[in-house]
């Protein structure tokens, strides 16, 4: 009989990935099935419940206290847990950044005074509290990078047009990626310094497009990411209008590659009477958007790919076709990246396949039409990251359905994606092998793309060459991968038969 | 609607964030600065907590009468 035990620390707070570190190292334990750390919200206590790890004191937590909550084998395990937990969380509190060691400032005004000459804030708190600390570092003068998502449009729109007012940059909400002079912030990766700036409103895009052009001979000035909604109407593109004046203006900056879902065409009429009258070349990268008037100044990239291709001055890459019928069996692609994801279901449909995703492109069919068709799934999607780290950082949440993709009866190739960089987990390919090699022999082919550069932390060669000893082949690009998958479902013994 | 678009030389704030680089004041996720003071980037982190006991109403009534 296990034992579900839990502890509650009043006004203790901790952010969500070092909980979910302390979360892994506690679950590790000898004896223990389940731990949970998470801040007492409503939402998390509904989570612990589910799970199975929520006591009566745990009911008791408001959304300013800590809950520790266990189930072990047995009540001493769980005991032992807990003051595990308890010694982990008692370790002092680093302090981070340059100068002597002090006290952690403790809100952002004494943080400026800390840190003279501060000129950027980057704000990554839960969602509920993001706009108001946004709104305070752009009253303090401060570019801000807004990662966090759930953040209202009437608050983004309320953000983004104070920062317009200030003559400040506002990247975000759910602003992923950004690079500013050679830094990576957030989930970016260790690109060459160059001559092309990217503004991006998606985060793996930026990510994609960056590596492809580092890795092929080129560099990257800065990357300035906007958040997903920037193009739309109601935002009118005002992070994206700024950005474009900022790397006009820059001298570093030759060249520059857009990156955004289609567009809302009025908004997108606004963003290329503006790159018109930009002295730079411009590689407009509207993932799928098809009839694009663009101007003399600017080349259309359907895919990131293409748009790197066309930033190093390649030609792009010829698009995947079908040589004879595929076998019945599917794809089943598993993605972290979102924008990977829309990628991949654009050369699918362009192929000839048909495609479901719980984020569908135009083409593609929703989730609940999978039946009979290939599938994409964006696992990074806020369905699958409430209460739980986004895969990129953990990528065990992918477990499951890898796992399933492999011993599905209809399953021909899984595609997988596999991000690299600052912020992401430090070993996603040792996690992806370990559980691909444990699989029984036979089963479906799995292709993988590597989003990364050897001056990431991971290293992207040693990522590929661990991938390419369980038996994964790693194309170059997230787009050769899929053209791959595609090649391999015309090849695929019917599962009937294996 | 969008707004007319600028084409104009950009603003000083953010301007010098491109030419300097950036000078980060980290709020939220604390692995964010470590890896900044990692690449020996100048960055101070904000010991944040949910202000008024994790009420967003409340916090964001609290932030208004502050500014």
């Amino acid at each position: 009989m296990s034992t579900v035990l839990n502890e509650v620390r009043r006004g203790t707070y901790l952010d969500s990935v070092a909980l979910m570190r302390i979360s892994g190292a506690i679950r590790s334990m000898d004896g223990v099935d389940e731990c949970g750390l998470m801040m007492g919200t409503p939402a998390n206590l509904r989570i612990l419940a589910d799970a199975g790890v929520l006591a009566a004191e745990g009911e008791t937590a408001g959304p300013g206290d800590l809950v520790i909550a266990i189930r072990a084998r047995d009540a001493a395990r769980a005991a032992a847990a807990i003051a595990e937990a308890a010694r982990i969380l008692s370790r002092p509190k680093r302090t981070s950044g340059s100068g002597p060691a002090a006290v952690m400032p403790r809100t952002l005004r004494s943080a400026v005074a800390a840190l003279p000459g501060a000129n950027l804030a980057l704000v990554s708190v839960p969602g509920a509290f993001a706009a108001t600390e946004a709104m305070k570092a752009l009253a303090a003068g401060l570019n801000v990078l807004l990662f966090s998502d759930n953040v209202s449009l009437d608050d983004e729109i309320a953000l983004k047009a104070e920062a317009r007012a200030r003559g400040i940059l506002m990247m975000g909400p759910d602003c992923g990626t950004a690079i500013i002079g050679g830094v990576p912030l957030a989930f970016a990766n260790a690109v060459t310094r160059g001559d092309t700036g990217i503004i991006g409103a998606s985060g793996t895009g930026i990510q994609e497009v960056s590596c492809l052009v580092s890795n092929g001979g080129g560099g990257i000035s800065h990357a300035i990411g906007t958040g997903g909604r920037d193009l739309s109407r109601e935002v009118g593109a005002i992070t994206t209008l700024t950005a474009l004046d900022l790397l006009d203006a820059d001298p570093a900056t030759r060249q520059i590659v857009l990156i955004s879902k289609p567009p809302a065409p009025e908004v997108a009429r606004t963003v290329l009477a503006r790159v018109s009258r930009s002295p730079k070349r411009v590689v407009v990268c509207f993932i799928g958007a098809k009839d694009l008037d663009l101007p003399p100044n600017a080349v259309a990239g359907a895919t990131l790919e293409d748009a790197a291709n066309l930033a190093l001055g390649r030609p792009v890459a010829t698009p995947a076709s079908l040589s004879r019928p595929t076998a019945s069996g599917k794809l089943h692609g598993l993605f972290s990246g979102g924008t990977l994801a829309a990628e991949a279901q654009l050369i699918l449909s362009r192929a000839g396949l048909a495609v479901a995703s719980n984020a569908p492109v135009a083409g593609s069919a929703p989730i609940a039409e999978a039946h009979g068709r290939h599938t994409i799934l964006d696992l990074g999607d806020d369905a699958y990251t409430i209460g739980r780290p986004h895969p990129m950082i953990e990528p065990a949440v992918r477990d499951a359905h890898i796992r399933a993709a492999l011993e599905s009866p209809d399953c021909a190739v899984v595609l997988l994606d596999c991000v690299l960089g600052y912020g992401s987990h430090p070993d996603p390919a040792g996690h992806i092998a370990r559980l691909v090699e444990a699989r029984p022999p036979g089963g479906p082919r799995i292709v993988a793309s590597v989003t990364g550069t050897d001056a990431d932390p991971q290293s992207r060669t040693l990522q590929v060459e661990r991938l390419r000893a369980a038996g994964i082949e790693v194309p170059p690009s997230n787009a050769a991968a899929t053209r791959r998958a595609v090649e391999l479902l015309t090849q695929a013994t019917p599962p009937e038969r294996r | 609607m969008p707004p007319e678009p600028t084409g104009g030389p950009p603003a000083e704030a953010a301007t010098r964030l491109l030419a300097d680089g950036p000078s980060v004041i980290n709020v939220g996720l604390e692995s964010f600065a470590t890896e900044l003071a990692g690449q020996d980037r100048p960055v101070v982190h904000v010991d944040w907590v949910p202000p008024a006991g994790g009420d967003p109403r409340l916090a964001r009534l609290l932030a208004k009468l502050l500014t």
